[in-house]
């Protein structure tokens, strides 16, 4: 009994713990050359890594600014006003994205002809193009094909559109907020509207079948009994998308609209800080995404039905 | 089974970690010994970062030719270096990467219309050469639009590229006059330029040989004026990456040679027979008489090369930017000291 304790080395544990141990070092090792060349290199270089340049003078202008801003004030200013611009794009593009997705989704099952193949052609049109090439479509032919401001057209007294954008009565949209808002929203739409048809489909025929024969009408399936269910199927693919459209945003740059992407590229320009300015952005990105993750983690909590 | 993988994995990972850290080395040494000019002797050609998008300083021909002042910079110092004025590569550098494009040891030269600022020669790390070209911001507006000065573009909407000095500057004038306005930034220039002739904005802002070369491009050229305030200084200059002192001295210097070559009258076409002058500055300039060159790790004659190859500062002048050209620039600053410009080089000696 006591001679048969196999030697360590033949013991799985050790080789478990032990190889995580090694790949653990070796990435850190990794990081660390990686780390020590780029400190040599800027050295070489004369230039400092720090973040101390976020409390300098901006000195350029923002187009849009929700919050109040002006040239002379620091980097980190002009970086929140960005970030905000971008959080106005994401919510507001989640927002719509999910209402023309869910439509075009639904409206791909119609069992009218003329419907189900709009949405078709929609799908097919918007999920095969680049997104860029829509954004400048959106941007050049029809945001700034309108006429000039003091010709614009009136829409039914309160919205009017001219080449500095779309005015209502209670707020203005720029040609660069509408054109991109508009152009993530139809693309993002595409993928989200075979994201439900797939959910719906999985849902089991049966389920059909029986919510027919209890006489109740389309419209009241779909909300009662099928799209509860689907959600199920749909709810991490659309997590997906949404992250898609958030960081599809930073394409914002190519179309005039000062997202934090831009103010970001404008500052690295200025100060020459690349990797700093990239450390503010990968972070931004990251922590916009893992809280749309959390949220809908959440909510899909939430929705699971439970199997009996 | 899963014992050998877990071997074999680990010891794969060990002798890439190891490669790397053997070039780590590598090109530590050789940062902080090599100059950048050894280098470039080794490697028997440049790699000069440029535009390739702005006519008359760095632009791509249908033919695939680069043609330009900062173009011919570089084809100035590889014929100075290399006596072969085609021992160059160029590679297109857009505002936002041209830097780094510089720091990373990419490209040796950087000649893409940048301009000399305090900032860029510190804390990026930039070492800039003699300017070659003196430049002031502009505006560029529509002729019925009636607006003559900047005052007039309260409120209206201005084109501008980022990531530029130029975003910079409108500010600051616009700031210092009190004047409110709505910058339309985009990334690229062919986007600003024809965001622009679309009517978005109602005026267009860059360095005012940018804003003439691109003019030529517009659907009705003569329907635009450029209007006359200066907004900015803009020298300028090519430049190379701070630590290489050497490297800098020779592109320093064959650009000075190629003022100076003007200021003596020597031109591409008498730079040979000129050899065998009278005048010792010219002797001293083509290497007939001193040793400037060894100073620069050069032959002596390498100013002749340049000259031969590519011409003197007036004769790269006009052939990008003067009279026979599209863009059609006077010279105005641009022009010998001895002509009450700016343009001066020190002496050779």
């Amino acid at each position: 009994m006591t001679n048969t304790k196999p030697p360590f080395w033949r013991d799985d544990r050790f080789w478990r713990i032990t190889g995580q141990l090694i790949a653990v070092f070796l990435a850190l090792a990794i990081v660390a050359m990686l780390w020590g060349n780029l400190n040599r290199n800027l050295q070489q270089l004369g230039i400092q890594f720090g973040f101390g340049f976020l409390n300098q003078q901006a000195s350029f202008d923002i187009g849009e600014t929700p919050i109040a801003y002006q040239p002379t004030d620091s980097y980190s200013r002009a970086l929140w006003v960005g970030l905000i611009n971008s959080l106005r794009i994401a919510i507001l593009g989640i927002i719509f994205t999910t209402i023309i997705g869910v439509i075009a989704g639904i409206g791909r099952l119609s069992d009218n002809w003329l419907v189900r193949n709009i949405m078709a052609v929609y799908v097919e049109v918007f999920r095969n193009t680049p997104l860029l090439l829509q954004l400048l479509f959106w941007y050049f032919a029809v945001f700034l094909s309108f006429p000039k401001i003091d010709n614009k057209i009136t829409l039914g007294g309160f919205v009017s559109l001219s080449q500095n954008g779309i005015e209502t009565l209670w707020f203005n949209l720029s040609p660069e907020f509408a054109a991109l808002l508009l152009g993530l929203t139809f693309y993002t739409g595409a993928f989200i509207a075979e994201i439900v048809r797939g959910g719906i489909g999985s849902v089991p025929k049966g389920q059909w079948e029986a919510a027919r024969s209890l006489g109740l009408k389309p419209s009241s399936i779909m909300r009662l009994i099928i799209l509860p269910q689907a959600l199920r199927v749909i709810i991490p693919p659309l997590t997906s998308q949404y992250l898609n459209l958030t960081k599809n945003s930073s394409l914002a740059i190519a179309i005039g609209y000062p997202d934090i992407y831009f103010v970001a590229s404008t500052t690295f320009n200025q100060t020459g800080k690349a990797v700093e300015v990239m450390l503010v952005l990968i972070l931004t990105y990251l922590t916009l995404s893992l809280t749309i993750s959390l949220i809908m983690n959440l909510f899909n909590r939430r929705v699971q039905i439970r199997e009996r | 089974m899963r014992k050998s993988t877990l071997i074999l994995g680990a010891s794969l990972i060990f002798a890439i970690a190891a490669c790397g850290g053997n070039t780590a080395q590598t090109t530590n040494t050789s940062n902080t010994s090599a100059d950048r000019w050894d280098t470039v002797k080794s490697r028997g050609q440049i790699i000069c970062g440029v535009s390739g998008e702005v006519p008359g300083f760095s632009f791509v021909g249908t033919d695939g030719k680069y043609s330009g002042i900062d173009v011919d910079v570089c084809r100035a110092v590889a014929a100075a270096v290399f006596d072969n004025p085609d021992a160059v590569e160029f590679r297109n550098l857009n505002a936002k990467e041209r830097f780094t494009a510089l720091q990373t040891g990419e490209v040796d030269i950087l000649s893409r219309n940048t301009t000399w600022t305090l900032s860029r020669a510190t804390s990026v790390g930039l070492e800039f050469a003699p300017v070659v070209f003196y430049d002031g911001q502009a505006i560029m507006v529509r002729k019925n639009s009636n607006i003559k000065s900047l005052t007039d573009l309260k409120d209206k909407a201005i084109c501008v590229q980022t990531g530029t000095t130029t975003e910079q500057n409108l500010a600051d004038q616009m700031r210092k006059r009190g004047i409110t306005y709505k910058p339309v930034v985009f990334e690229d220039v062919n986007v600003t330029f024809a965001t622009y002739a679309e009517g978005r904005c109602e005026a267009v802002t860059a360095d005012r040989s940018a804003l003439v070369s691109r003019r030529t491009t517009l659907p009705k050229p003569e329907d635009n004026v450029i209007l006359d305030e200066v907004i900015s200084s803009e020298p300028l200059a090519p430049a190379v990456a701070k630590g290489n002192g050497k490297w800098r001295d020779t592109l320093t210097w064959v650009v000075y040679s190629l003022i100076k070559a003007e200021e003596l009258g020597i031109n591409s076409q008498n730079v040979a027979q000129l050899a065998t002058s009278n005048d010792p500055d010219v002797k001293r300039l083509l290497g007939t008489e001193g040793n400037l060159g060894e100073g620069l790790g050069l032959t002596n004659d390498f100013a002749a090369k340049a000259i031969k190859h590519v011409g003197n500062y007036g004769e790269i002048y006009d052939r990008n930017l003067g009279p026979k050209t599209a863009l059609n620039l006077p010279r105005g600053q641009n022009q010998q000291w001895t002509k009450g410009g700016l343009l001066y080089s020190p002496p050779f000696r």
